[in-house]
């Protein structure tokens, strides 16, 4: 188990005030200018170097990505940090915003530092009206201290950071998406390439970062990136905050080591799963994204990159979502499939009509009213939305599905025989 | 539901003196020329100062305010969920039925606002005090089920206490935000198993340790 010692999110639970006075003696902006001295390559090889893998749910090198980030610009550049959180089953960011927003404040000023930044837009979605006021009140506090603003923190470098606030569309958590709605536009994303590192934020060179990527940085560069590389396993590591909500006994957000077998992970901290362990049905482990995973794979995985991608389901958001045999886990698949076709932006065909499709198969799934070749279709639907649309919204929509197929395939086929039977006595 | 059809609300609409210095600070966020990124702080503005809904005539004054076309507002206010084409109650139920919120019983969260209220998803009770929404992913999955109320979360909700939470608004009172079942915050009930110096140093107990 992470010591306490080697926790990031010390206020993880509220316990004390969000405010920068608190904040400081937490450890928040403790040397920032000397973090900044250490100039912009430094930053991004030690960013590298500790193994951060994008908390956003892609799990791409942080610090990589920041590399692409061209080294001489004339003019604007920005940082975007997506706190656009809504992917069912993850709260972690909102802690974040609502509990420690200096840490989220502090990484911005360092992240936009080291790609060349002159502003950050803080993006966070239109319903956390009360967390994006703490982070409002942390900026103020902030540009008042001088942290950020002209000057920040006396190292000669200006800086401005913007809080912007959506409106209620989760395919603004996609970060070409997020950029249009910047922009004053529908969350319609954009074809890639170009690539935001050329032509982001009013087509100028952005870099858009998931809120847990960038708060972890100050930590990060304060202990050393060896400190962050030495937790979790190889390219798996560092600490993470797991979203632990569904059918368990104690549902809370935690931050573990990553790597972290997810039975362990469950018993330790979230009292259990209702029931006992062998009540357990199926887990999505990565908010509702990535695949179910049946019993069996819930009682040896570890939670990390590669362990979850190796079972064919993934670490996304880290949100894992529990539930027990009393679970109608079709239903539970069709509400996300239901999710999906309301999200769905509209904008590529495969996505706009395929997650109405399937949300209205899956309903009638629910209640077993379909012929048993209707799942080998609704497999073939699915993959007939994979990777055919501009972002991976479509791919979201399909995979939850696919997970179901393949891991309850008899659950289903047993619903189709049971309304045939009913029908028939009829 | 589209901008056309908006009722037909009033014919004109403006900012109040206050909200027009907002309005001021807020387009001042973004660069020259950039204006239109304000669209959707000043639609939320304009929504606010209007009982919590936007007609044709405060969309078409945001769109003169920032030099855009009425059409492109109109896309922004039908693509985001929570600007309200038509007029909600006073207090804006929105009920989160994920699959998170879901399997934690936000069914009977539903239920029990239909036994209090009498109406279903999308309905507006008589006297315009409350409207009742289901709304997709809230993100507080962990305190599932969840309520937004106009702004503020409710947390770990049942039946019993959705009643309770609604009976208090109809009381005319705050009910008290987040968790309603004692716990803090996202911490497991109980205690926390972690940051335990942290908790006691803050009067929290933490989890005890079989």
């Amino acid at each position: 188990m992470l010591r306490d010692e080697d926790r990031i999110y010390t206020n993880l639970y509220g316990y004390e005030d969000f405010r920068l006075e608190a904040a400081r003696k937490r450890g928040d902006w403790d040397g920032t200018k000397d973090i900044l001295a250490r100039g912009r390559d430094t930053i991004i090889e030690q960013v590298k170097e500790s193994g951060m893998r994008g908390r956003g749910g892609a799990g791409f090198s942080t610090g990589l990505k920041w590399s692409f980030m061209p080294k001489k610009v004339d003019g604007p550049v920005y940082l975007v940090i997506n706190a656009d959180e809504g992917e069912p089953g993850t709260c972690k960011d909102r802690e974040i915003l609502r509990h420690d927003p200096h840490k989220l404040i502090e990484g911005c000023l360092i992240a936009g530092f080291a790609i060349g930044a002159t502003a950050c837009y803080i993006y966070i979605r239109g319903e956390f009206y009360n967390e994006a006021s703490n982070v409002q009140v942390a900026i103020d506090e902030a540009y008042a201290a001088g942290l950020i603003g002209k000057n920040a923190c006396g190292s000669g470098y200006d800086y401005d950071i913007y809080l912007h606030k959506g409106a209620g569309a989760y395919i603004c958590g996609e970060e070409t998406a997020l950029i249009e709605s910047i922009e004053g536009k529908k969350g319609q994303p954009r074809n890639k390439p170009p690539f935001p590192a050329n032509a982001g934020l009013y087509s100028r060179p952005t870099t858009v970062n998931n809120v847990e990527s960038i708060a972890g940085v100050p930590t990060i560069l304060r202990r050393g990136p060896a400190w962050f590389a030495g937790i979790g396993r190889p390219k798996n590591v560092g600490t993470k905050l797991f979203c632990i909500s569904g059918h368990v006994n104690k549902p809370c957000n935690v931050e573990e080591e990553m790597g972290i077998p997810l039975k362990e992970l469950i018993e330790r901290h979230a009292g259990g799963v209702r029931g006992g362990w062998d009540n357990l049905l199926a887990i999505i482990p990565g908010g509702s994204s990535v695949p179910v995973m049946p019993k069996s794979i819930c009682d040896t995985v570890l939670m990390d990159f590669d362990s979850l991608r190796e079972v064919g389901s993934g670490l996304g958001t880290a949100a894992v979502i529990v539930m027990d045999k009393s679970t109608d886990i079709v239903r539970a698949i069709a509400r996300l499939s239901k999710f999906y076709m309301h999200e769905s932006c509209g904008q590529c065909t495969p996505c706009r009509e395929g997650t109405g499709w399937l949300a209205r198969v899956m309903d009638r799934m629910v209640r077993g009213q379909a012929r048993l070749e209707e799942i080998d279709m609704l497999q073939d639907v699915t993959k007939q939305i994979e990777g055919r649309t501009i972002c991976a919204l479509g791919d979201a929509a399909a995979w939850p599905v696919q997970g179901l197929i393949r891991h309850f395939r008899p659950e289903m086929e047993r619903r189709i025989a049971d309304y045939r039977q009913s029908i028939a006595a009829e | 539901m589209s901008a056309s059809e908006t009722p037909a609300g009033p014919a004109t609409f403006e900012f109040t003196a206050d909200n027009l210095a907002l309005a001021q600070r807020i387009i001042a966020k973004y660069p020259e020329g950039r204006q239109a990124s304000a669209v959707m702080p000043l639609l939320d503005l304009a929504q606010r100062q209007h009982d919590n809904w936007l007609p044709r005539a405060a969309m078409d004054y945001v769109a003169g305010m920032l030099g855009m076309a009425p059409i492109r507002v109109y896309e922004v206010a039908s693509f985001y969920t929570m600007y309200n084409l038509k007029p909600v109650g006073k207090h804006f139920v929105q009920v989160c039925t994920t699959t998170p919120c879901w399997l934690r019983g936000s069914d009977e969260v539903l239920a029990a606002c239909k036994r209090k209220l009498g109406i279903g998803p999308g309905e507006t009770t008589a006297d315009g005090q409350f409207t009742v929404v289901e709304v997709e992913c809230a993100g507080a999955c962990v305190n599932a089920p969840v309520i937004s109320l106009n702004d503020v979360y409710y947390e770990d909700l049942d039946g019993p206490s959705t009643e309770a939470l609604l009976d208090t608004l109809i009381r005319g009172e705050t009910p008290k935000p987040g968790p309603q079942n004692g716990r803090i915050n996202s911490a497991p009930i109980g205690g926390p198993t972690t940051l335990t110096e942290m908790a006691q140093r803050n009067g929290v107990k933490p989890a005890s340790q079989e």
